[in-house]
């Protein structure tokens, strides 16, 4: 049996008395690639924020390579990890995230340098090649210097990629990647997730693009009211699926 | 009126007046550059969520803010010996107009540390930075962009403020035209010549922080 | 426990000394506010409505005023005024060089005030047929009044704080006569203190009553 790469138990999340998610569980093997659909409001974000720390949770495990993110226990209570702790885990997993969030105050260059200098300890010249490296292969060599706000939504979404993929993590985690970009600009951003995929990388997208998500995904898992509601091969997923709540979502989501 | 106007004995003094101004300049840069420390630990205490963080921060801004220049000047430099605290007249200064500054700064700090959108402390989250790291190199060089303009205009009302270290007899730029004043009897021309240096000096220290910011600025 | 009684006792002895003190200190600062918030508001409407050399003229005033430290407004009120043959006693000189520094404050509040307020209304009010005095009276000027109290009242708090810079000029407010107190029994400590302490209670009460006209004046909606 091959260890998984991220294994998920009976995860509960909070937010005061509302219960976001109420239990999910969920394995990944390394090089799966997995979407995560469902309306909104189902908690598919909310569990892609758990797996990097971005939430904290209340309940369950998560485990990368069979080591828990976030929590330990100590003398039989469940405790925070400390902010370091913490942090090394997080760069554990890449994310994007729907709004880009690229520093406005660094060229496209810096961005992705920024983590590659403060956490993985490169030096200046080493950390710069690797960027220039990443911003080539998402199609923008030629923009290293370019500050975020002089790029187009969909090279700054790209240079996100890039500078969370350069931090070389163990699996890359998308929120709704396409979700602010105008119409015409989603295609770039999907093709560089495509060739991530050829490349073999470990990726967790949360999506509303229905066709991508039939094309790329090795899985793909429909989150309902906090669970997992149905899960599986998406040809199986989409073409017959299996219970009626996912049959009502395909039915009103773009998927055609 | 019969006042007629000669400049010539003002000029003959507008060395002193000269050097006053430039110790003017250096107090308050000199308040800034400590004053902006204080503020800086002041606003992230202000924001904190805990309230011991928060209670001692507030009251400190809200003590300050409510007190004359003037009464804290004179307090440091006269009251404190009292209690055993002896600075020389221009540390003393120095010293309260950061003090007083801080106040003012860690509210215009505050208001831009809660300008920085979330989305980009939790990008720094997911690689991987620490909370300190994400504070050295995000948090705060934004902010300091965000709040430049409100830093000049604070700039320039504590170079004003810098006339109060007259009344301790510190030989900045209104003590000195007070002198001028009391050994010329030229005190039109006195007064005229101190007011032009002091709006010019305003004025070209507005132009440089505009130089500034449109260094900075972040297109968007 | 011997100093504060003996603190205490001083304060007994000076009493009068310092209320008089601080009903100066309420005087100047009254009437430089009410000097100077009249001087403003006619500012404020040459500097919106008035035509270009008016505003070249006004905004030349506001400018160097806003430029010059409020000292040296004072020191050179109290000189320049009685060597050019006006006879000002210091108190009149140095409430003219407050009023004249919260005229250019004010002026620019009631610009701002003004100028906040969207092109829509002034079309509006013409559009059912007012002038543009009966315009200014009962839309613009009501409206640039909510908006500007609150930073009004503020500047009230300025004044009270920019009024001991008249003890530089010998005029007997708290903080000279407080002074004046220290050289006699050598309680700089105390009270300075004393002295903080009522001008915090003044200006915090003026900061407390400006939250709440800002409150109160606030358009429903």
């Amino acid at each position: 049996m091959t260890k998984n790469l991220l294994e998920i138990q009976a995860l509960r999340k909070r937010y005061g008395s509302v219960e976001v998610l109420k239990g999910v569980d969920c394995t990944m093997q390394q090089g799966e690639v997995i979407s995560i659909i469902g309306s909104s409001g189902s908690g598919k974000t909310t569990m892609l924020r758990c797996i990097n720390m971005l939430e904290d949770f209340q309940g369950g495990r998560i485990l990368i390579d069979g080591e828990p993110i976030g929590y330990e226990e100590r003398n039989g209570v469940r405790v925070r990890k400390s902010e370091k702790e913490i942090a090394r885990q997080r760069a554990l997993t890449g994310m994007a995230f729907q709004q880009f969030n690229l520093f406005p105050h660094m060229t496209a260059a810096s961005n992705v340098m920024l983590g590659l200098i403060k956490v993985k300890k490169m030096a200046r010249d080493e950390a710069r090649s690797v960027a220039e490296k990443w911003l080539e292969r998402v199609g923008l060599g030629q923009r290293a210097d370019h500050y975020p706000g002089q790029l187009s939504g969909g090279q700054q979404q790209r240079v996100a990629i890039a500078r969370a993929i350069a931090m070389n993590p163990r699996l890359m985690l998308f929120d709704e990647v396409t979700s602010a970009l105008d119409p015409e600009l989603v295609g770039e951003v999907l093709q560089v997730i495509k060739d991530l995929a050829a490349d073999g990388m470990s990726m967790l997208l949360v999506t509303h693009e229905m066709r991508f998500a039939f094309e790329v995904s090795s899985r793909v898992i429909f989150m309902n009211q906090g669970v997992i509601g149905e899960e599986g091969d998406p040809k199986v997923m989409f073409l017959k699926p299996q219970t009626e709540r996912l049959a009502e979502f395909l039915k009103t989501s773009s998927f055609a | 009126m019969g006042y007629t106007l000669n400049f010539s004995a003002v000029w003959r003094s507008f060395d002193q007046l000269l050097w006053g101004l430039l110790l003017s300049l250096e107090l308050a840069i000199g308040a800034i550059l400590i004053g902006a420390v204080i503020g800086l630990v002041t606003a992230f205490g202000l924001i904190s969520k805990s309230g011991w963080a928060r209670r001692p921060a507030a009251l400190y801004v809200t003590v300050i803010r409510n007190l004359p220049i003037l009464v804290l000047i004179l307090f440091s430099y006269f009251a404190l010996p009292q209690m055993g605290v002896r600075l020389g007249k221009i540390e003393s200064f120095v010293a309260t107009l950061a003090i007083y500054s801080g106040a003012y700064l860690a509210e215009v700090f505050r208001a831009g540390l809660l300008s920085i959108p979330n989305g980009l402390k939790e990008a720094g989250l997911a690689i991987g930075l620490t909370p300190m790291q994400i504070r050295t190199s995000i948090v705060i060089p934004l902010m300091f962009r965000n709040v430049l303009p409100s830093l000049s205009s604070t700039l320039i009302s504590l170079f004003k403020d810098t006339s109060l270290a007259a009344a301790i007899a510190v030989p900045e730029l209104t003590f000195e035209a007070r002198k001028i004043n009391v050994e010329t009897f030229r005190v039109v021309e006195t007064w005229i010549v101190a007011s032009c240096l002091y709006v010019a000096t305003c004025t070209v220290l507005a132009a440089l922080m505009r130089m500034v910011e449109r260094r900075l600025v972040i297109s968007r | 426990m011997n100093e504060f009684l003996a603190f205490l006792d001083q304060v007994w002895l000076a009493r009068f000394v310092i209320l008089r003190g601080l009903g100066l200190t309420v005087s100047i600062s009254l009437l430089a506010i009410a000097l100077g918030s009249v001087l403003g508001v006619l500012v404020g409407l040459a500097l919106t409505y008035g035509n270009r050399p008016l505003r070249f003229v006004v905004r030349a005033y506001t400018d160097f005023i806003r430029g010059t430290p409020v000292l040296v407004l004072v020191l050179a009120s109290f000189y320049i005024l009685s060597t050019i043959g006006i006879e000002l006693n210091a108190f009149q000189a140095g409430v003219f060089a407050l009023a004249v520094f919260c005229s250019s404050h004010v002026g620019e509040i009631v610009r701002g005030a003004l100028q906040a307020i969207p092109p829509g209304q002034t079309e509006a009010a013409k559009a059912i047929g007012l002038t543009f005095s009966q315009t200014f009276t009962s839309v613009l000027w009501p409206q640039a009044l909510r908006q500007m109290l609150p930073t009004w009242v503020n500047t009230a708090a300025e004044m009270v704080k920019a009024s001991t810079l008249l003890s530089v000029i010998g005029v007997a407010e708290l903080l000279l006569r407080t002074q004046e107190i220290i050289s006699r029994n050598f309680m700089s400590l105390e009270f300075y203190f004393l002295a903080g302490l009522l001008y915090f209670a003044i200006n915090y009460a003026i900061e407390r009553f400006g939250k709440y006209v800002e409150r109160k004046v606030s358009v429903p909606s």
